[in-house]
């Protein structure tokens, strides 16, 4: 009798998996997007209206490469640079390629990078766009390539160079290969400069590893995206390793800002805007250069 | 000795056992001179299986080897008229990257390095031979330093990795590296890099690019730790091993692959069994080195430098007609 009153029974309605699929049959696919920070059931077409921003509390939503490539670039201005190149698999890593493929599948692009010029506001520029849905927008050996390729025309073309960042970091699967690709860009960035001409590295959510510790950071411009989450060594391998307690905006792009590694951060909305005075500001023949 | 490594512990515990048998034939005087020759050959049989295909975790496991020589070993080895010089002029001075100005081969060069300790109050100083940023800050200015004035930089590089700390994090460990990397790409004097240990991804590479880069035969080079790897990629921190084999991190492998120029040979067992003869073979490459490069003209060496690194990477391209 006793044991009664503590065996509550259920009082609420049951629903069996098949009534839960039928309900969930009645909501079109993706009419509603939770947002990642606050948890607000936003609208997705309101949402991509906002350019992927959280109306309610600023977070950026990631954004692909193909959608960063028509919010920056003037429209029609684009031509695509070595849109063919692809990784190859330097150690044998038996899963590698698999994951390539699907990445490709996945994300329509041939590698976790679009390359290529256009015009921001009239301004000519080569620009780079990391997708961070390829693989994590790490850097193998296209990554390498198709950036340096895309500096050495500048140089060629002596125009200037933005980049938007967005990778974990190097690629492992390519292993020593990878970490090379940091030597060579920096190599064709460090030529760049010597040329006198502009680099603005935009960092968006994440910037990490092998990126970070490369052209993300040898930018004349270094400016971030709201919230992007921006890094050497991971914050969950900080604290492993270390044992240290991490502030909680650590290594944000606030965060970076606040400690002097960032230029500026500027929300996706007025990014182009903000382009286009740089280039603009960069654009008129400079005092004591020929 | 408890730094002595487990696959080679059957060839010490034999030569353990040849010393007891050849110290009893002296002190009673019973002749075991048969059973200690043939006690030997064996070890030299076992010496040979054990060290003559060291498979890639066993060459890290070395790398790491606390009677290694350490940077500063190596620099008083290789260099006369060595002087130490201190701090970022920002920070602090970290301990874990030395550097300063010396002789070799008659010339005056600069000398950089990772500096490891040999014993953990030591290593608690050098905090492992992992550097802070104002490590590869000061590393930058000595390297500006060396291009004012015209001498040849030297590397050293023996670390398991920049130190991945949240004081490293706010003070721009990522901004440190990427800066001497574009540094290092346009430093207007010749740059010879030697992985004497461990080449621990980004943070071996802040100190890594180089005219000319060699590796000691038991060192690695990575993108990142086998344990990190078979964390990541195997999705099994045990499966460092297999990471390693996976990684092609050994200095075989790298010069295969064309991203070293050439391996330093270590002894029979590794550099911490005859430290001497491997910091003497270090000074002859690094010394014909310094001399050979000194010799070409400096866009020349610039534009070699460049096209080094330019043709690193495989990929495949389709041309669309």
């Amino acid at each position: 009798m006793l044991k009664e009153i503590f065996n509550k029974k259920n009082r609420y309605a049951t629903l069996s998996s098949s009534d839960l699929a039928a309900r969930r049959e009645m909501i079109p696919e993706g009419i509603m997007t939770k947002c990642k920070n606050c948890g607000e059931l936003l609208l997705t077409k309101e949402l991509e209206k906002n350019l992927k921003v959280c109306p309610q509390c600023g977070y950026h939503f990631p954004f692909s490469a193909p959608e960063r490539l028509t919010l920056t670039l003037d429209e029609g201005s684009f031509v695509e640079y070595d849109a063919t190149m692809a990784s190859l698999n330097p150690l044998q890593n038996p899963d590698y390629m698999q994951k390539v493929e699907k990445s490709q599948a996945a994300s329509g692009l041939q590698e976790a990078i679009v390359t290529g010029e256009g015009t921001i506001s009239g301004n000519p520029v080569v620009i780079g766009v990391m997708d961070a849905r390829f693989i994590l927008g790490s850097m193998g050996s296209v990554v390498g390539e198709k950036i340096t390729r895309a500096v050495e025309r500048a140089i060629d073309k002596r125009w200037p160079v933005v980049l938007f960042c967005a990778s974990g970091g190097a690629r492992m699967q390519e292993g020593i290969f990878s970490l090379m690709q940091m030597a060579k860009t920096s190599a064709a960035f460090n030529r760049l400069s010597e040329a006198g001409l502009l680099y603005i590295s935009v960092l968006t959510n994440p910037t990490t590893g092998g990126v970070s510790a490369s052209f993300a950071m040898q930018g004349d411009f270094n400016i971030a995206e709201p919230g992007a989450y921006i890094a050497f060594a991971g914050a969950r391998v900080i604290e492993q390793t270390i044992r240290e307690k991490l502030p909680d905006d650590f290594q944000s792009a606030e965060f970076l800002v606040k400690h002097g590694m960032l230029d500026k951060v500027v929300p996706r909305k007025e990014l182009t805007q903000m382009l286009a005075s740089l280039l603009d500001l960069h654009k008129e023949a400079r005092l004591g250069v020929n | 000795m408890s730094t002595d490594l487990q696959f080679e512990r059957p060839l010490l515990e034999l030569r353990a056992k040849i010393d007891e048998l050849k110290k009893f034939t002296e002190e009673k005087g019973i002749d075991f001179s048969e059973e200690v020759e043939k006690l030997e050959d064996k070890a030299q049989e076992l010496e040979k299986t054990i060290y003559g295909e060291l498979k890639p975790m066993q060459r890290v496991q070395m790398s790491k080897h606390a009677g290694r020589p350490t940077t500063l070993d190596y620099i008083r080895g290789l260099t006369t008229e060595f002087i130490e010089l201190h701090g970022d002029r920002n920070f602090r001075d970290d301990p874990a990257l030395v550097g300063g100005i010396g002789r070799i081969a008659g010339l005056p060069v600069t000398i950089l390095g990772h500096q490891k300790g040999r014993n953990t109050k030591e290593n608690v100083f050098r905090n492992w031979g992992s550097a802070y940023p104002e490590g590869y800050r000061k590393a930058m200015r000595l390297m500006k330093q060396a291009e004012k004035f015209g001498r040849p930089v030297v590397c050293l590089i023996d670390t398991a990795g920049a130190y991945p700390g949240a004081a490293a994090e706010e003070r721009g460990q990522a901004e440190a590296i990427a800066t001497n990397l574009i540094t290092m790409a346009g430093l207007r004097v010749p740059i010879v890099c030697v992985v004497t240990g461990e080449g621990g991804s980004g943070g071996a590479l802040g100190l890594g690019i180089g005219d000319r880069v060699y590796m000691l035969e038991n060192a690695y080079y990575s993108v990142i730790s086998p344990e990190g790897a078979a964390a990541i990629l195997l999705r099994d921190a045990s499966q460092a091993a297999r990471a390693a084999d996976l990684l092609k991190l050994t200095s075989n492998d790298l010069l295969e692959f064309g991203i070293i120029d050439d391996i330093i040979k270590e002894p029979l067992g590794g550099a911490h069994r005859d430290p001497d003869n491997v910091i003497a073979g270090v000074k002859q490459v690094v010394s014909n080195t310094v001399v050979e490069l000194s010799k070409i003209p400096v866009d020349t060496l610039l534009q070699m430098r460049y096209d080094k690194y330019r043709s690193m990477g495989h990929f495949t391209e389709t041309t669309i007609e």
